[in-house]
């Protein structure tokens, strides 16, 4: 059979960077193919590549056979490539509609482009069980239908490749199963589906066959039915991988941190913080689970000092002042409240100070680190030099920008620093986003061994099964509210889903 | 972003939007039909050749070297002081107020005194836009730049209204007493037995504008505020999560900043002057922006390039002097330097980025 996709001794260079080297790939019609790597693996400078982003160095592109030349996106669309972003390319205020015809309207007039993509969204629904109301306004739809319309739209331009890069990573779990009902629809169809992910399970899940890339070299494409989890994993690493987190049982001492009645309105009156009520104990996890844009970063945020709210808190039984703007980040840090951000690049790190500029950020007050108003650099510079050893930063050089480090060497210098300050209470937010799978197993172990020295830990994360593997407890939000509260070992994915969703199980809190 | 040895970035792409501008200008004054050469050696003669020469050029050097100062400070913090001109005037009021009230012992005294009452009025002219900028979010650039206008005005009243003397035709103050008067570079050096001009009018101040580039040079890279002042001009979002005080760095920062242009008064009203007239400035606030630029916001940068105006001022108006060479030609030539070292900077800097660092892909990866 022809692959609908071949790709032949492709290379791409920036500078010395060699993003993809000599890549081939076949993806015969009819499947779905994963493709699974690190960050700076190579993947999205592939799929730049195809969908004409990028111009390869060297080598061949074969659309069905037929030898074609990316120059651009327009290119790439007219040879029936689809692309479905991680960040959907829709406009806010148009109608669903108005969406799919943007960039390919029929004439200088409206009307008859969108009576022409009225009666076709009608029949590719029916085709492919792609429901979306044609009127709705896209602010009005929900994250999975905005999928949806963009799906829609590759399909409204004949695509019959479909590219989709990190898809369900603002999905639900549920929201991620009707993705994965609709993709295998598709494949059934005949339309080819080329699907990049870190995500294991979904691989496991979804896919016919997996290619995984490291280093810009695609190392491996097999059947998934002939693989597994650790497989890959030790594929893309390079070396063997512990997936799941060995943890101990907790043992929990007395509460650390108690919130009542939270609530938090943001500039335009809506409320992002509906009376959040937690606690956590010494030596244990919280984790907070939810759909990105849930009121988690709000939470985060109202806890650390960084934006004042109502409602109560108490640290080790004091209450402590989260209302008045004097309540900053720097009182809290004073108290013992530790905070990885979720975001290091935009709050965690001035990207343009040294590694050992950036170790004390936030705790430059300490008598350790400056004296009568003087930084005492010398000394700041050997503890980072030693703190970068025992969190093993790569380059371990303290002289080097924040910004030259990787993803994950980044957030190795946020977590060292909040963690060695040996808090009271460790708030995490999104501890191994965009960290590669070697350093996020590095991170998870020193979480864990935090918690065993009896800090109390709030971890908000989007990604289920680092909640899972971590918590003790997990606690779910929606729409700024607490959802349930559970026991990690006695409640499971699907139920974790449905409380995501806003639906309280029977029986829920 | 590129990643460009710091040499190249130092020294580099200077050189080379001052030899752009200087090519330009050549070409100006080719149009004119004069010759580029001998200006370049009439202007290097008149501002380097002679002690007399240096004299001037060292003291336009001065009051670049605070106004750039004061420039660069803020910058640091992302905070674009274009009020140098205002808080200089201001800093003039401060010096005249201390010359003139204050029966002054000794110049040494009244040299720190004058500078402390320049310094305080020049950052108390930049007290409220540094406050409506940090709580209103009122924009540093118009509000600094609309206090230049204040500024102005507020002194043409004083000088004409209140503090000329009785009789005195000229908006200007009374002549400051003997004991203020400043030791010019001539009096310095002749107990060192070098002969320097008496009437160039360089004085001690010069050597309070090198002592505030160390002093600047140790609060932006050794101090707990410097570090804070950076971070906050880095990174908003990242000095917030850190706990540093938005309103508080605004304040503090632009009032060194002002400060340091209110100081540049001890040169020129002190020292040169020895009285306060109008427009004593003279446009030194606004060349700082381009020192400032220049000199990378480095106190050494900034030291430099205020070097470097100071030789193009002086030039100038040597070349008006002794030229066909038009007044506003000079002022052609001085705006090219600007336009390339400050202004145009990206042009040079973004090829020379580009032939030291490969291409990057500019579409995040995933």
């Amino acid at each position: 059979m022809t692959p609908a996709i071949e790709l032949q001794g492709i290379s791409k260079a920036f500078g010395p960077v060699h993003a993809n080297k000599d890549i081939a790939l076949r993806v015969l019609p009819g499947t779905i193919h994963g493709i699974i790597g690190e960050n700076g693996a190579g993947k999205s400078t592939l799929m730049s590549i195809l969908y004409g982003f990028y111009r390869a160095d060297a080598g061949e592109i074969r659309i069905h056979g037929t030898p074609v030349t990316l120059s651009d996106s327009q290119a790439a669309i007219a040879a029936g490539i689809g692309m479905v972003f991680q960040h959907f390319k829709l406009v806010e205020n148009f109608t669903v509609l108005e969406n799919v015809i943007l960039g390919a309207e029929d004439g200088r007039l409206l009307r008859p482009s969108l009576a022409k993509a009225r009666k076709e969204l009608r029949a590719l629904a029916e085709d492919y069980g792609l429901n979306v109301d044609p009127d709705a306004c896209i602010e009005d739809l929900g994250v999975g239908f905005q999928q949806r319309v963009e799906i829609l739209k590759a399909l409204y331009r004949k695509a019959d490749i479909l590219i989709l890069d990190e898809p369900t990573g603002v999905l639900t779990p549920a929201e991620a199963d009707q993705l994965f009902r609709i993709l295998r629809r598709l494949r059934d169809e005949g339309k080819t589906i080329i699907l990049i992910t870190h995500k294991l399970r979904e691989i496991m899940e979804i896919t016919d066959t997996v290619s995984v890339m490291r280093r810009g070299q695609m190392t491996a494409t097999l059947p998934t039915a002939s693989t597994n989890p650790e497989d890959l994993a030790e594929r893309m690493v390079g070396r063997k991988v512990l997936l799941r987190i060995e943890k101990a049982p907790a043992q929990p001492g007395a509460t650390v941190l108690d919130v009542q009645n939270l609530c938090l309105q943001d500039a335009t009156g809506v409320a992002r913080l509906k009376s959040v009520s937690l606690s956590v104990r010494a030596g244990e996890i919280l984790g907070i689970a939810g759909v990105a844009g849930n009121g988690q970063s709000e939470l985060l945020q109202v806890l650390s000092g960084m934006r004042p709210a109502q409602g109560q808190v108490w640290l080790n039984g004091q209450p402590i002042d989260i209302a008045t703007p004097r309540a900053d980040a720097r009182t809290r840090r004073a108290l013992g409240i530790g905070h990885v951000p979720e975001d290091r690049q935009r709050e965690g790190l001035i990207m343009q100070f040294s590694a050992w500029e950036n170790s004390v950020f936030g705790y430059h007050h300490d008598s350790g680190w400056q004296r009568y108003g003087m930084m005492q650099n010398a000394a700041i510079r050997q503890a980072a030099a030693a703190q970068m050893h025992r969190f093993d930063v790569r380059p371990p050089n303290p002289a080097l920008e924040a910004r030259h480090f990787s993803g994950g060497n980044q957030q190795k210098l946020v977590v060292a620093r909040e963690i060695e300050r040996h808090p009271q209470l460790l708030l995490i937010g999104q501890p191994t986003r965009g960290v590669d799978i070697g350093a996020i197993e590095f991170i998870h172990q020193q979480i864990m061994a935090l918690r065993d020295q009896g800090t109390a830990i709030l971890l908000v994360s989007v990604e289920l099964d680092e909640i899972l593997s971590l918590s003790d407890r997990i606690a779910v939000m929606f729409d700024g509210q607490i959802m349930g509260e559970r026991a990690a070992d006695a409640t499971d994915e699907r139920e974790l889903g449905l409380l995501m969703a806003g639906m309280a199980p029977a029986g829920g809190a | 972003m590129g990643k460009m040895p710091n040499w190249a970035d130092a020294v580099l792409v200077p050189v080379i939007s001052l030899l752009l501008a200087a090519i330009l200008s050549a070409l100006v004054i080719l149009a004119i039909g004069e010759d580029p050469l001998a200006a370049l050696q009439l202007m290097v003669k008149g501002a380097l050749g002679s002690s007399y020469g240096w004299g001037y050029t060292l003291y336009y050097t001065t009051n670049f070297i605070f106004t750039g100062l004061a420039v660069a400070v803020a910058f640091h913090a992302r905070l674009f002081n274009i009020g140098g001109e205002g808080q200089a005037m201001l800093g003039g009021l401060g010096v005249a107020l201390a010359c003139l009230y204050i029966p002054w012992p000794h110049w040494a005294l009244a040299l720190v005194g004058a500078t402390a009452t320049a310094a305080l009025l020049g950052a108390a002219w930049t007290l409220l836009p540094a406050y409506l900028q940090a709580r209103r979010g009122s924009h540093i650039v118009i509000t600094t730049i609309m206090f230049n206008f204040i500024a102005s005005a507020l002194l043409n009243y004083l000088l004409v209204n209140v503090m000329r003397p009785k009789g005195s035709m000229d908006p200007a103050t009374a002549k400051f007493a003997e004991a203020t008067h400043l030791p010019t570079l001539h009096d310095m050096l002749a107990p060192l037995g070098i002969a320097f001009s008496k009437s160039a009018p360089a004085n001690i101040s010069l050597v309070i504008a090198v002592l505030a580039c160390g002093a600047v040079w140790v609060l932006i890279w050794r101090t707990r505020l410097g570090y804070e002042i950076r971070a906050f001009g880095h990174s908003e979002p990242a000095a917030h999560y850190a706990g540093i005080n938005a309103t508080r760095i605004t304040v503090a920062t632009m009032l060194i900043s002002g400060g340091l242009a209110g100081m540049m008064a001890i040169n020129t009203t002190m020292g040169e002057a020895e009285r306060l007239v109008l427009n004593s400035v003279e446009g030194a606030g606004f060349i700082g922006i381009a020192v400032a630029l220049m000199g990378r916001s480095h106190p050494a940068g900034v030291l430099l390039a205020a070097l470097l105006f100071g030789f193009l001022y002086q030039g100038g108006a040597e070349l008006a002097l002794w030229t066909n060479i038009p007044r506003e030609l000079i002022v052609v030539i001085q705006a090219l330097v600007i336009l390339f070292t400050g202004a145009l900077d990206n042009m040079v800097r973004m090829p020379l980025e580009r032939l030291f660092t490969p291409r990057k892909p500019s579409i995040k990866k995933g």
